[in-house]
């Protein structure tokens, strides 16, 4: 990552065209909340903790007393998923935000380390509740075709003859080479998890090309916060929402077992320490309100630069946002 | 030698993999929403010139490759090795029939052209992008034809063959683009 300044550096690059249509995304997302009592909120971006998923990493910003005094390092958010949790669990009923998130390097022709994002719960919605309503909010705010939904085990099944709940690391990886997946350096074989990414990131997304897909049921190795579910496997009750191929959202029929995620926090912090990840502090303040008892929900984070760039058939996210981070 | 972790990758960036220098071409960042990020990167292998695609798991590293490209002047061919100048500093570079590979149908004596050195020694061989060289043979053309349309093939001084319009002969100089092997134009002396 660096900075770039030259004379027209200073230029933003999003056309004004688009920043209008961008702008009219945006109040029909509002609209479609408004109209159905979903409350906006605004949470903080600066927190004294942060995500623990060993693969999304936090940017930390230095607080101290304006002559350098009482120095503590907080974290940009990651999503505002924690502190919209916070209020979940303090009563606030179905709420959404739309405000900016922060991934350290994650640099791309869809991803910019400063973005912008959507995310919504919902009160006793389970995850098919909140697919259905995801689909209309698409529909909506840019008019996508209706959306198709489709289990994880069913995809892995359609496109790669493969069961992904019970495949070993050898059989995914032997998908893997069979297709053509042969070059993949510094990755650990013995990583399902890692093969399912790739297979899924390099052979099925492409084949989403067309149209709205809604994927669900992630293997319970990659619940992060959802729901885990014994079916014949134990599944997560996950989803992803694909558009013309580029991946948009996640969501889950959210935990409410603190204890439960405590665990999962612990060990996402031996997996980064094991990829020699930073350690990052958890949030007791998230766990202490599961602990108080939180309300069965649905949750789902939206990007709202990809969900322009699909509406305005953008090729790269600098098309849609004003300044990018090399220029910023 | 700095090592590049993948995000540091860019278009022209020279690495090593497996023992060998390598250019990238394109790289692109993979990354599923709560999972594993990859880059996926084309590259060239500067020493076959082939070009391979690799997935790179995001944050792996390679060490930079001691690449560089100097601009040189052909001096001459001794029968075995091409030889040429650095005329800043008068160091001179004598490069094989690898390096030079295609390009020594383009050099002629006292051209500029681009040297890429690996560990200091020539790897490969850039003729400048237009080249002006004499024609020794060619079939007379048809009198009176200016159109161009047809042509018939013509060897070069340096024995390279292109192909040129009917109404260019023996003994003129003519210009030719490198990258493709076309003749542009005829050149006055």
């Amino acid at each position: 990552m660096s900075h770039v300044s030259c004379e027209s550096a200073w230029k933003p690059t999003i056309q004004f065209e688009n920043l209008k249509k961008r702008a009219a995304i945006l109040a029909k997302i509002r609209q479609f909340f408004a109209d159905r009592d979903v409350l906006e909120v605004e949470t903080q971006a600066l927190s004294h903790a942060t995500i623990t998923d060993p693969y999304i990493h936090s940017m930390i910003a230095t607080c101290h007393e304006v002559d350098g005094s009482h120095c503590e390092e907080m974290y940009l958010q990651t999503s505002p998923e924690f502190a919209m949790k916070r209020l979940l669990a303090a009563g606030s009923g179905s709420i959404y935000q739309i405000c900016k998130a922060f991934r350290n390097g994650e640099i791309g022709s869809q991803h910019n380390p400063e973005f912008t994002m959507l995310e919504w719960y919902r009160i006793d919605f389970d995850h098919h509740d909140l697919m259905q309503e995801m689909d209309e909010l698409f529909q909506f705010a840019i008019q996508t075709p209706p959306a198709k939904k489709i289990s994880y085990q069913k995809l892995f099944e359609e496109k790669l003859k493969i069961n992904p709940h019970i495949a070993t690391a050898k059989e995914l990886e032997n998908c893997a080479i069979k297709n053509g997946l042969t070059n993949i350096t510094g990755n650990d074989p013995e990583d399902r998890d890692m093969w399912m990414q790739l297979l899924m990131s390099e052979i099925i997304e492409p084949q989403l090309k067309e149209g709205v897909f809604f994927i669900y049921d992630y293997p319970a190795t990659q619940a992060a916060l959802a729901r885990i579910r014994q079916d014949e496997f134990p599944v997560a009750e996950r989803f992803e929402a694909y558009i013309n191929g580029i991946e948009l959202a996640n969501g889950f029929h959210e935990l409410a077992d603190a204890k439960e995620q405590r665990t999962r926090f612990e060990n996402d912090l031996i997996k980064r320490a094991k990829s020699n990840y930073p350690s990052v502090k958890i949030d007791e303040n998230f766990l202490a309100a599961l602990a108080n008892g939180f309300p069965n929900c649905s949750g789902v984070a939206v990007g709202i630069d990809r969900l322009v760039m699909i509406a305005l058939k953008a090729k790269s996210i600098r098309d849609v946002i004003c300044f990018p981070y090399d220029i910023a | 030698m700095t090592t590049y972790s993948t995000n540091e990758f860019k278009g022209g960036l020279k690495l090593m993999m497996d023992g060998d220098p390598y250019s990238i071409i394109e790289n692109e960042f993979v990354k599923p929403g709560k999972g594993q990020a990859f880059n996926r990167v084309k590259m060239r292998n500067l020493k076959t010139g082939r070009v391979v695609e690799r997935t790179f798991k995001s944050g792996e590293s390679l060490e930079g490759a001691d690449v560089v490209d100097i601009e040189v002047q052909y001096l001459y061919f001794d029968g075995e090795n091409w030889n040429f100048m650095d005329p800043n500093t008068y160091e001179q570079y004598v490069a094989g029939e690898n390096a030079v590979a295609d390009a020594k149908q383009w050099l002629k004596e006292q051209d500029i052209c681009v040297l890429t050195l690996y560990n200091g020694q020539p790897l490969f061989v850039t003729p400048p992008n237009f080249v002006t060289l004499k024609i020794v043979d060619t079939d007379p053309g048809v009198r009176g034809d200016t159109s161009g349309g047809g042509g018939k093939p013509a060897t070069l001084e340096t024995g390279a063959v292109v192909r040129v319009p009917l109404f260019v002969q023996i003994n003129e100089v003519i210009k030719v683009d490198t990258r493709t092997g076309e003749y542009v134009s005829r050149v006055k002396e």
